[in-house]
């Protein structure tokens, strides 16, 4: 019990997928603007990411390990990826609308997020069993989400405040993004 | 025919230089620019990518039907993706563990995915290949450019060793400079892009 708990502090906090690895920035960027397009991510990264994690794992020891193909992993793990997503999609417009009119423009987007596909090789190059894989892939969900409301909060704030001309839009995102990752660093050395 | 061949070249290398113009691809900048050796061997990888699927997108887009066509330029793409990454493997290893599973993750940068969909789709091979040649080494001077700021001011030094061609300054600043830790971190690599960034405001847009 208590591993698991080490592995979901490790993977939300000291090794945050989006501000420690570096995964998932162009829709970090992308989609901090508004809170409310930021929380319609998170909740779709964290959907789609257990549901992938979970998926690529058994492709990986059940297909590819079995017949020695794991030479084959990027282009199955990305099939994998862009069909699920897909598949999630038309599953929720056809049966919860409701979920679907909130996360349905994030969807087709996650396909070519690298927090989706990095946290299920992260998962394979760190050689976890079903349960870690499940449990690490749901902690690099949140630890995103996390990262990702906290950014959008402080932008909003931003947009109140007078930027010289030079820093603005990007660049003063990616220098607030740095402190943000200042803080996370903190946690360091904690696991 | 709107621009000639060279002009697609060359945009990539400062009217269009991504990451800094065309805000794509942030993950790799970001990640595997501790070192010069690091950030162009990640840069020459994704331009290699960047150049084959282009060509090969462009060639088959009377081919792919439109309903499906990310779908196919995602199998094009992490084809090459993987025979970069075999050869990578068995060519220069220390690279190919130091980028770990950021070669892989080619397949989802926006940059490749971006220029298949924007401009090989609509355009001739020959242009697709000037524009993935262009965009790719564009993106490779802004890897090592970003790499050599980070590398210099974190340890002082410059070294290392892309694709055959080895090179080693100690003690740039003398012996009394204390290294800039801060610069090889997480944090570094994001406040370095960002002022990068407004450096190239301040030097204005083209």
């Amino acid at each position: 019990m208590g591993d698991y708990i080490v592995l979901i502090i490790s993977c939300i906090f000291v090794n945050n997928i989006m501000l420690a690895q570096f995964l998932g920035n162009c829709p970090f960027f992308g989609t901090s603007k508004k809170m409310e397009t930021a929380v319609g991510m998170a909740m779709a990264v964290i959907f789609v990411l257990v549901l992938a994690g979970v998926i690529t794992w058994m492709a990986e020891a059940f297909i590819l390990k079995p017949f020695n193909l794991e030479y084959l992993r990027t282009i199955a793990f990305i099939v994998v990826i862009a069909s699920l997503v897909q598949f999630v999609e038309m599953f929720l417009k056809k049966s919860i609308p409701a979920l679907y009119a909130g996360l349905g423009i994030f969807l087709p987007l996650i396909t070519t997020n690298c927090a989706v596909m990095g946290a299920c090789l992260i998962n394979i190059n760190e050689e976890y069993t079903f349960l870690q894989a499940l449990v690490a892939s749901f902690s690099y969900a949140v630890g995103f989400g996390l990262a990702l409301i906290l950014f959008a909060g402080v932008r909003e704030k931003i947009l109140l405040a007078r930027v010289p001309k030079p820093l603005q839009d990007t660049s003063i995102a990616l220098v607030t993004a740095g402190i943000l990752s200042m803080a996370f660093y903190a946690f360091k050395g904690m696991v | 025919m709107a621009k000639s061949i060279a002009q697609e070249f060359t945009k990539g290398l400062w009217a269009e230089i991504p990451p800094f113009r065309l805000v794509l691809g942030l993950c790799p900048t970001l990640a595997v620019t501790k070192t010069v050796q690091d950030g162009i061997g990640m840069g020459i990888a994704t331009t290699f990518v960047l150049l084959c699927s282009n060509i090969l997108v462009s060639a088959l887009k009377k081919v792919i039907p439109s309903k499906v066509r990310i779908a196919g330029y995602i199998i094009i793409i992490a084809t090459f993706v993987t025979v970069i990454e075999m050869m990578m493997k068995a060519y220069t290893y220390e690279l190919f563990q130091s980028l770990g599973i950021f070669i892989p993750l080619i397949v989802v940068n926006c940059i490749v995915l971006g220029r298949a969909e924007a401009f090989a789709s609509k355009n001739g091979v020959v242009a697709s290949a000037a524009d993935g040649l262009g965009i790719g080494l564009g993106f490779t001077m802004s890897l090592g450019a970003l790499g050599a700021v980070r590398e210099i001011l974190g340890t002082g030094a410059l070294k290392g060793d892309v694709f055959g061609f080895v090179y080693n300054i100690p003690g740039i600043f003398g012996d009394a400079f204390q290294p800039f830790g801060f610069m090889v971190e997480a944090p570094g690599a994001f406040m370095g892009l960002g002022l990068m960034l407004c450096m190239l405001n301040l030097i204005g847009k083209k």
